[in-house]
Parts: structure tokens; sequence; C-alpha cells
């Protein structure tokens, strides 16, 4: 449904996006992670043909974003990471205007007005000025307006930036439920937000792309061994060469404790080991206090921060 | 077209719904009735005069009093300065308020071309022009009631309104369109429609070639032989195709974002 072929973005000498390539299939939710700042606007703003790429291709329903603009603009839903909302109209008044240049049919119109109210929970506040209404009320106007003519493609930029926590989770289930009628990109900076709604991800850094997959994919890619974490009672400096010494221990980092009594290690291994029971064997026969030990799973977060700091790539 | 009437009356109804429309109608309308009321209280006192002379000297040798030339060509020459200082602020919010909240980025992402954009604003900013210059047709109907002017030469200076607003608001779309700030916008399009206003100011120090050219630019220049009730087709053409340049500016200005790649 979209194409994206070593597309590139520079202002003036600074390269805002570089490189990238990606597809995304018709009907998957495809989130767009990375930190503020590393492209992920610049990228949607041409996929829409707000701007143009200084290199490569994108194409939306296979028509080309420079070429054949008009095409991939009567496809595309876009809500930007400010929501583009006239404060003097009202609710319907404003939808109703962008339905007519998105170029609804005036037949279809009041329907798809009330259908995509009644999806975006506004119906109630149709003749309310926008200008009246909370933050949350106005992104969803913002998500209508991008949902009014029923559009194959919706790239939302930051949906849910600066909502409050249970308007974020109504967000959230309202993306959820769209995945199945339209192809959606949505970008964000929250790493739970593309774990509970995003079937893809594609994580981006500084302008260019350093991981894709599934969240699964991407986890078990980055997997190299497993962690553990132990909380062990004992001075330190004794602690921690012993379990170094365990066979398959790759690394023992003291993470906090008073370094006297107690000390709580992360223990990083070789994949596929487990050390566990020999871990436990020799710190009692040690001597010292076995308080708490649980494997590390590895969460999202773990990967966000590998691919996006530098001591990881470099 | 569907697009155009779209952002037409969105335009136009935005407008209407701030307090925008009715305070520079208001403005304008208060401005333009003063100027009025003292033009033909120094037409009255001109009557006067002459009715006393004539008296005292006979009939012979008495300029005509023209109801036309002194008061509707003055109070139209007056009337024209009050929109060049009034036309910045109808058309500095067009574009650079929709820079300003972002509302750009949905116009530009939809299927409506830049010239479908452009020329709804320009349109609904005309209107609202034309509305306000349209109720100054008051005036003309107290001259109707207590005297006989010659309705030629007022029509013919309505058409010459129409004309040089339009050339008015081309330019201010133009400015809006350079900027997202809404006090630029207003300085730009004052500081160019001044300049267009008094450019033949500098003919009589020019060459003569050089002089014609600067003549031909000025809007006054144009609007008196409407205002004397004289349609030439040179001078509507001039505002036509001023309109139609500063417009075909405002789309070049408005798309560069879609060259610098």
């Amino acid at each position: 449904m979209i194409e994206v072929n070593n597309l590139a973005k520079y202002y003036g000498e600074v390269a805002a996006v570089e490189n990238a390539t990606f597809r995304v299939e018709e009907g998957t939710i495809l989130g767009f992670l990375g930190p503020n700042g590393a492209g992920k606007t610049t990228t949607m703003r041409i996929l829409t043909c707000y701007l143009p790429p200084s290199e490569g291709t994108a194409s939306v329903a296979g028509f080309d974003v420079v070429e054949e603009s008009m095409e991939v603009r009567k496809r595309i839903g876009y809500l930007p990471e400010q929501p583009p909302l006239y404060n003097d109209m009202t609710v319907l008044s404003y939808l109703r205007f962008v339905a007519k240049i998105k170029g609804v049919p005036g037949g279809q119109l009041n329907g798809r007005l009330d259908e995509t109210m009644e999806k975006t929970g506004i119906a109630h506040h149709r003749h309310t000025v926008i200008g009246h209404l909370s933050k949350g009320y106005k992104q969803r106007v913002g998500l209508a307006q991008a949902l009014v003519h029923n559009p194959q493609v919706l790239i939302l930029d930051e949906p849910t930036v600066g909502l409050d926590p249970k308007q974020i989770i109504e967000i959230r289930e309202l993306i959820k439920g769209l995945g199945s009628d339209h192809t959606v990109i949505l970008s964000t900076h929250i790493l739970p937000e593309v774990g509970m709604t995003c079937e893809k991800i594609v994580v981006i850094n500084e302008g260019r792309i350093v991981g894709e997959g599934t969240p699964e994919s991407l986890m078990a890619e980055l997997k190299e061994g497993e962690s553990l974490r132990a909380h062990i009672s004992g001075p330190v400096e004794q602690v921690q060469p012993l379990l170094q010494s365990i066979d398959g221990v790759v690394e023992v980092i003291a993470e906090s404790g008073d370094g006297e009594k107690e000390g709580i290690y992360t223990v990083a291994t070789v994949a596929d080991r487990d050390v566990r029971d020999e871990l436990a064997r020799k710190v009692i026969d040690g001597g010292f206090g076995l308080r708490e030990l649980r494997p590390l799973d590895m969460t999202l977060e773990d990967i966000y921060l590998r691919l996006t700091t530098e001591e990881v790539s470099a | 077209m569907r697009n155009l009437f779209a952002i037409y009356s969105k335009e136009l109804r935005s407008y209407f719904v701030s307090p925008v429309a009715y305070v520079i109608a208001g403005v304008f309308l208060f401005l333009s009735g003063y100027l009025f009321r003292n033009i033909l209280m120094q037409f009255n006192w001109w009557c006067l005069q002459f009715a006393q002379r004539s008296q005292m000297m006979g009939a012979q040798g008495m300029p005509n009093l023209n109801l036309n030339e002194m008061v509707v060509t003055q109070f139209f020459g007056v009337m024209d300065f009050i929109w060049l200082l009034v036309v910045p602020m109808l058309t500095m919010r067009l574009f650079a308020e929709e820079k300003k909240n972002g509302t750009i980025e949905l116009l530009m992402t939809s299927p409506i071309s830049t010239a479908q954009m452009l020329l709804g604003k320009f349109l609904a900013c005309l209107s609202l022009y034309s509305i306000i210059v349209a109720l100054t047709l008051v005036y003309c109907f107290i001259l109707e009631a207590y005297g006989s002017p010659d309705w030629g030469p007022i029509f013919s200076a309505y058409l010459g309104y129409l004309l040089l607003g339009g050339a008015f608001i081309a330019v201010g779309v133009l400015a809006s369109a350079l900027t997202e700030n809404q006090i630029v916008a207003v300085l730009l399009s004052f500081g160019m429609l001044l300049m267009l206003w008094l450019i033949d100011w500098s003919a009589s120090f020019a060459g003569p070639t050089a002089a014609k050219i600067l003549q031909y630019l000025s809007f006054i220049q144009h609007l008196q032989d409407f205002q004397r009730g004289v349609i030439d087709t040179k001078d509507v053409i001039f505002y036509l195709s001023f309109i139609f340049f500063c417009l075909f500016l405002t789309t070049r200005v408005l798309e560069s974002r879609r060259w610098r790649r």
C-alpha cells in the first residue's frame, strides 16, 4: 500500500531523513518510533505530499507522491502533530468543509459526517465551537478530519501527545479499531503505544531507519543473551568476582546496594544458557544470602534504547 | 469549482463570525460618512456664496456648480485612501493565519489545487469589500434625494472601485502568503500599496520613458478616468493584469514549498 525507496530529505546541509526504505502492507498498523527530531514528521510530510523528497521515491496505493500528488492526496487522511483546526468553526461545519475539499460527493456527505462523528465519539459535540473543546476532544476532531473521506491510508503524527492517560487509552482503542479498514502509519516517541497498537514497527533515529519488523522479531533479533537480576547479601567486592567466575556469565554489573552488606546485580549471560542453579549454589556455598533471583525480559524499552543510543550503534 | 466554493464560503463565513467584518465596515462607514458630510457642507457653502454673488452681480460669468464634480468625485477621491489603509487588515489573515495554525497542512494535503484555494480566498475577500463599498451607495441616494447627480459617472466610479479593490486585495494576499506573522503581512501590503499609490510622484523627476512607465503603474492615474465617468479598456486591462500578476506570484510562493528539494 505504501512503498518508500531510498527516501532522503535535506534542509540545507542537514539531513532530516536519509536512505529510508520500507513498505507497509494493506490493512496493517505501522508504528513509526523514534526520539523527538528523528525525522518522523518529515517522512510523514513527504508521504502526504506536503514536502517533496530530496532523493528517492515514495508511493501510496501505487501513485507517486510527486508525480501523481492529487491521486495520493485523495487517498490519504492526515493528522499532523498540531491538529489543523479552525477554532472559530463548529465541529460539524468544520468537518463538512473538510469533507468538501477532500472530495466527498454531495449525496454521501451527511452520511459520512454522521458516521465519522459517531466513530470518533464527538457526535454530541457537533454544534460546539472547536475553540471551546478540551484538548482531548480537539484531538478527536483532528482524527475525524483525517477519517471523514474514508481514506485508504491514514497518517497520524503523534496522535496521543498531550492527552491525559484516559484519553490516550481511548484514542489508542480508536486507532486499533481503524486497522481493519485502513492502512495506518502512526508516529510516536512513546514506547508502550507501539507495543499496544502496532503490528509492525519502524525505528528511526537521526534520520536513519535503525530497525524494522514486528515487536517480537525486533526483540529476537536484538537479543544477544539473557539477563538475570540478583539481590545478594554480602560485600560487593567479594560477591562480584564470585558471580563473574560462573561459566557462561559475560558481565556482572553492581546496580545498587550499600556495598558492605548487600547488592543488586545485573548478570548478563550467553544466550540459551540458564545459569540460575549454579549461581544459587555458588552464592550459598560462599556463605552469602540469595534474596532474589529472576530473569529479565527484554522489553520494547530495551530495544528502543539499544537502537537509538549512540554507544550501541557505534 | 466545488472546492473553490467550499474555500470561498469558509472564508466569507469566518469574516462574519469574528468581529472583523463588522469592525471594518463600522470604522470605514463612520470615516466615509464623516468625510461625505464635510464635503457636502463645503458644497452647501459654495452654493450660498454663489447665490449671494449672483444676486449682486447678475447671473453672467458664473461657473457651473457641478454636484458630480464637487461632491461625488471628491468623495471617491478620499475614499480610496481609506481603503488603502483598510484592505491590508482584510487580507492579512488569509494565509498567515493558516500557516500559524498549521491548517495550511490540511489545505496543502487535500486534493485541491493551489489556484482553487487562492481564488476562493481572493473572491471571499473581494466579496466582503464589495459589500462594504456597496453600502456607500447610501450617500449617493442622499444626493439623489436633494439634488440631481449624474448616475453614469457614479456607476463607472463603482466599477473602478471594484477593480481597484481587486488589485489591493491581490497585493494583500501576496503579502499574507509570504509570512506567518499577520503584522508583517499588514506592513508588507501597506508598504507595497502606498508605493504603488505614490509611484507617479517620482515621474516628474524621471526621464521621459521612465516617467511614462511610472505613471502607467500608478493606481490613482487609472482610477481618475473611472471617476470622471470614462470606462477605458486600457484601465480595465491594467487592473485585471495587475490582479492576475499578483495572484500568479502568490501561487508560486505557495507552491515553492514543493520545489525545495
